[in-house]
């Protein structure tokens, strides 16, 4: 059972206040891009270059805004990209001081499991598809639920209300049409 | 190197607040958007209040840089990335975040979601051309109301550090006022099992 949402929202609250009172707002998506640029560019090296004022690239994406992905991509170690590796490091610890994932949920989750049997397989399609358009959406929003709909909301940002809107507007049909079993 | 050291400690706190609250659990997430039990819906209402009051508390204090805000472009694709990515988000279970904290948390299927995620996100990359083209991308960036010392436009002229506590309180409110389950518990179906 996870924390009582009183507690909890707290904490959260406060992650999301701390990274605007001492940095700037949490988001992660934008990273997923770096991963693949970094990967792509280590394949190609002629996809980010250099320039007399920072960097460039042949993809329109990462060249956009002054380069700011590019040059992300070419400096690795930078905010953003290790705060989603700390994000990982995080989870991974939090949930192992507390005894872990089970081995059944670690296969599939019990709501798959309720509603499909023990077909981890189809489990991992979907996962996959899943991954596929929510970053696809991610990055056309331009935000996502951190970004977007968290840090958006807090500060008051239109496009985050758009977003939210947009997001459980398709959620939640689609949550009740796949999962009609509870676990 | 002061930003990398925050980078670390933010981020971790982040990733480990994240599987306490269950927004990593696909279990959780689904009982959310089905709407069988809100508890992780609370908890995001109450954390959007919670920051926003603090961070416009703190700007009113002049505790808290305004130049520390950033508020992003409202388009509309805005909306339509929100409904692919809320459909991809309930039948995986996993958003951007909470995937790459599940799969660090040892869960396989959110492995498959991150691979995923990496694939649409290079999709995206090769066929931003034809969005940036189409319009939809074009935008302001603005926020409800008109924030003192921020660069946005207001959507509203009132003041928007207040309006943004008054809306913190808001959400606070709706998190109390929320019952645990909006729908109603079907017969056949057994108490759900504690984990």
């Amino acid at each position: 059972m996870p924390l009582n949402w009183k507690t909890g929202g707290l904490l959260l609250g406060l992650v999301f206040f701390v990274a605007v009172a001492l940095v700037k707002p949490i988001g992660v998506s934008t990273q997923f891009v770096i991963f693949d640029a970094i990967v792509a560019d280590a394949v190609n090296p002629d996809l980010i270059t250099k320039t007399e004022d920072g960097y460039t690239s042949t993809n329109a994406y990462l060249a956009k805004s002054g380069g700011k992905y590019a040059k992300a991509a070419a400096n690795p170690l930078n905010y953003s990209f290790v705060f989603v590796l700390a994000l990982m490091l995080g989870a991974g610890l939090s949930a192992w001081a507390r005894g872990g994932i089970g081995a059944d949920e670690r296969r599939a989750p019990a709501v798959w499991r309720a509603n499909y049997g023990d077909t981890p397989w189809k489990r991992y399609a979907m996962a996959f598809a899943g991954g596929f358009i929510v970053l696809y959406g991610a990055r056309l929003a331009g935000g996502c639920t951190s970004g977007h709909m968290m840090s958006g909301m807090m500060q008051t940002s239109l496009s985050g209300y758009i977003f939210a809107l947009g997001a459980f507007a398709a959620a939640i049909p689609v949550a009740m049409l796949l999962y009609r079993q509870e676990a | 190197m002061t930003s990398i050291i925050l980078a670390i400690v933010i981020g971790a706190a982040f990733g480990a607040v994240l599987d306490r609250i269950g927004a990593s659990d696909p279990n959780w997430i689904t009982r959310m958007l089905t709407l069988r039990h809100l508890n992780l819906m609370k908890t995001i209402l109450l954390a959007i209040g919670t920051g926003s009051v603090l961070m416009f508390g703190g700007q009113m204090l002049g505790l808290v840089d305004v130049g520390h805000m950033s508020v992003k472009a409202a388009y509309a694709g805005v909306f339509i990335g929100g409904l692919l990515l809320g459909a991809g988000w309930a039948a995986a279970g996993y958003c951007p975040g909470t995937g790459l904290a599940a799969a660090a948390s040892g869960r396989r299927d959110a492995l498959f979601f991150v691979a995923g995620g990496l694939l649409g996100a290079a999709a995206y990359m090769v066929t931003y051309p034809a969005w940036k083209a189409s319009g939809l991308l074009d935008g302001a960036k603005l926020t409800l109301g008109t924030i003192p010392g921020a660069e946005y436009e207001g959507l509203l002229a009132m003041r928007g550090d207040i309006l943004g506590i008054v809306l913190g309180l808001v959400f606070i409110a709706i998190a109390f006022a929320l019952p645990e389950r909006l729908v109603p518990r079907s017969e056949e179906e057994k108490v759900a099992p504690a984990e």
